[in-house]
């Protein structure tokens, strides 16, 4: 029998620790559960940051009520960094000095948004959506905008793209990459938003990179590879994140790409797990590793770790999903994606409602869809079930995709 | 539902032969009252954009014909829940509260995912 932690430290108290906490609670763990995390604010949900936040301001919504944690005994210390872990002792070390000690570890920490290394950008000019402070600082400042720079054609920057152009200020996207969601999307997919976007009114700069920015009176000048120069009232950097890994790290830990997890999301200290943004683990559904960035990855990982906590040891093994809005556009992806899929395509582009289908050969890997729900919610399970699907078969609109289920 | 008194602007979510009350105010949604009011068995995962289906929720007669019709995209969703679809079911963060829906009563699904 494997003897069951009694102190469960998590540390970061996004998506991922919150749910972990939450679980432990729901799988009736009775030991002590402590939550850190170093934003100061109630555990919040990230995906309306860039989506109903910016144009609705009120109170953010929530990953739980403050009475939650009391209720459910999860000591959550907001605000508090985690500045060390000594794992010889079994103990974190809080940058207010405060050592925790631990049977189990669980590193949630998440991942930040990656600077850039253009001249002038970093030097407190440019903006950030990651955090509720910076979505607070972009509203701070929102009504004096016209003109907007976003750096980054992922799925962040296009999100304040569609948003900002609703409330009629002019947008630049400027992407490094010859299309947009390069990471994650399939070339039609891609060109398609490009063209939204377009049609929305903003300009897509692509295969494009800012080469420097300057300050002038009250504005932002960023000079483009392309030749153009571009005056703007704010630059707003959306280029990906990086994960936290630098406490593991120095725990000596496994990192690469994130921190290294096996297939039940244990480091190489069978003491410490990792869940979320900041986990890199071998992925049942692609060849090799991967480290993804979205609720559904951080939900699903968090309540594995806790299963395995309480005595049900699984390996990780959801079905990845995501979504995004931009505009009035609700984009769904079931699975996983990478280069060099062929795609079968469903519905017409043109109508704005379609999905790509996505194979590795004669496996379905991944299905994009544009305002199309129902194809989605099928999708998900023909992919988890594993089912097989003739390429040829679905991008007839006269085959009820049900009927393959 | 003679046991509790329905007071304005109170929903009532019941699972598993327990209640939960919550106070709405008026333009929010059930999603976000249960949420709030750290009701289990909605998840919520999307936050209330209709994109995840975890906040299924059983609408009890007679609130379920004083909702507006469901939209396409909420009638997609609800086709691909983890709990039974019935005719009443909608998806709780496109309930969003009014006066006629006074005392609203809800009943939650098994599971949600
Ligand atoms: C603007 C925006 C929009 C998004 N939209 C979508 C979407 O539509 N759909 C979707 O699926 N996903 C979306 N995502 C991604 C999703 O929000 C993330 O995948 C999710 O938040 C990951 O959860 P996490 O808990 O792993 O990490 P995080 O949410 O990043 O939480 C980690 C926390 O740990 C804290 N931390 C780090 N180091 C320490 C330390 N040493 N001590 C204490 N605390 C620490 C961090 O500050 C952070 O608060 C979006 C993200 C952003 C930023
Ligand atoms: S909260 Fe996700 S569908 Fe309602």
């Amino acid at each position: 029998m494997v003897e069951m932690p009694g102190r469960i430290v998590i540390l970061g108290a996004g998506h991922a620790g919150v749910e972990c906490a939450t679980a432990l609670r729901a799988r009736k763990f009775g030991g002590t559960v402590d939550l850190v995390g170093d934003d100061p604010h109630l555990p919040y949900q990230r995906p309306p940051l860039s989506k109903d936040y910016i144009k609705r301001p009120g109170d953010p919504l929530p990953l739980k009520p403050k009475q939650f944690f009391a209720d459910n005994r999860i000591t959550l210390r907001p605000g508090q960094r985690a500045a060390g872990i000594d794992r010889k002792r079994r103990q974190v070390r809080l940058e207010s000095g405060e050592a925790l000690p631990y049977d189990h570890l669980v590193l949630a920490t998440g991942a930040r948004n990656r600077r850039l290394h253009i001249p002038g950008i970093n030097d407190g000019t440019a903006f950030e959506l990651r955090t509720l402070a910076d979505a607070d600082r972009i509203l701070g400042s929102i009504r004096d905008w016209r003109q907007v720079a976003i750096v980054g054609g992922g799925f962040v920057g296009l999100e304040a793209a569609a948003l900002l152009t609703t409330m009629g200020i002019a947008v630049h996207v400027i992407e490094t990459a010859p299309r947009l969601m390069q990471r994650t999307a399939s070339p039609t997919l891609s060109s398609w938003f490009a063209e939204w976007h377009r049609e929305n009114g903003t300009a897509v700069h692509l295969d494009t990179q800012v080469a420097a920015v300057e300050q002038e009176a009250a504005r932002v000048v960023a000079r483009l590879t392309d030749g153009n120069r571009l005056v703007a009232d704010a630059a707003i950097v959306a280029a990906g994140v990086l994960p936290n890994v630098e406490l593991a790290a120095a725990a000596g830990l496994a990192v690469g790409n994130g921190i290294v997890v096996d297939a039940n999301l244990l480091t190489s200290d069978p003491a410490i797990s990792a869940i979320g943004d900041c986990a890199n683990f071998p992925s049942s559904r692609l060849p090799g590793r991967a480290r993804l960035e979205s609720v559904q990855n951080a939900a699903d990982q968090a309540r594995t770790v806790a299963a395995r906590l309480t005595g049900e040891t699984k390996p990780y093994d959801a079905l990845p999903w995501f979504w995004s809005i931009q505009g009035g556009v609700r984009l769904q992806i079931a699975g996983l994606s990478k280069p060099g899929l062929s795609e079968v395509v469903r519905g017409d582009p043109d109508s704005g409602r379609f999905s790509v289908f996505l194979f590795d050969g004669e496996r379905l890997t991944a299905v994009e869809s544009v305002n199309a729900a129902a194809d989605h919610m099928i999708a998900r399970r023909l992919i988890a079930e594993r089912r097989k699907v003739e390429p040829a078969g679905v991008g007839d609109l006269s085959l009820d995709l049900k009927s393959l289920l | 539902m003679g046991e509790f008194s329905l007071a304005k602007g109170h929903i009532y979510i019941a699972r598993d032969g327990s209640r939960a009350e919550c106070e709405l105010p008026a333009g929010t949604s059930v999603m976000l009252g249960a949420l709030t009011n750290g009701v289990e068995g909605i998840l919520a995962e999307c936050g209330g954009a209709a994109m995840c289906a975890t906040c299924h929720v059983y609408v009890q007669a007679p609130f379920d014909s004083r909702l507006p019709e469901m939209g396409e995209v909420e009638n997609e969703m609800l086709d691909a829940v983890a709990s039974e679809r019935r005719t009443e079911s909608r998806l709780g963060c496109q309930i969003v509260m009014t006066d006629s829906l006074d005392g609203l009563v809800v009943r939650l699904p098994d599971r949600q995912n």
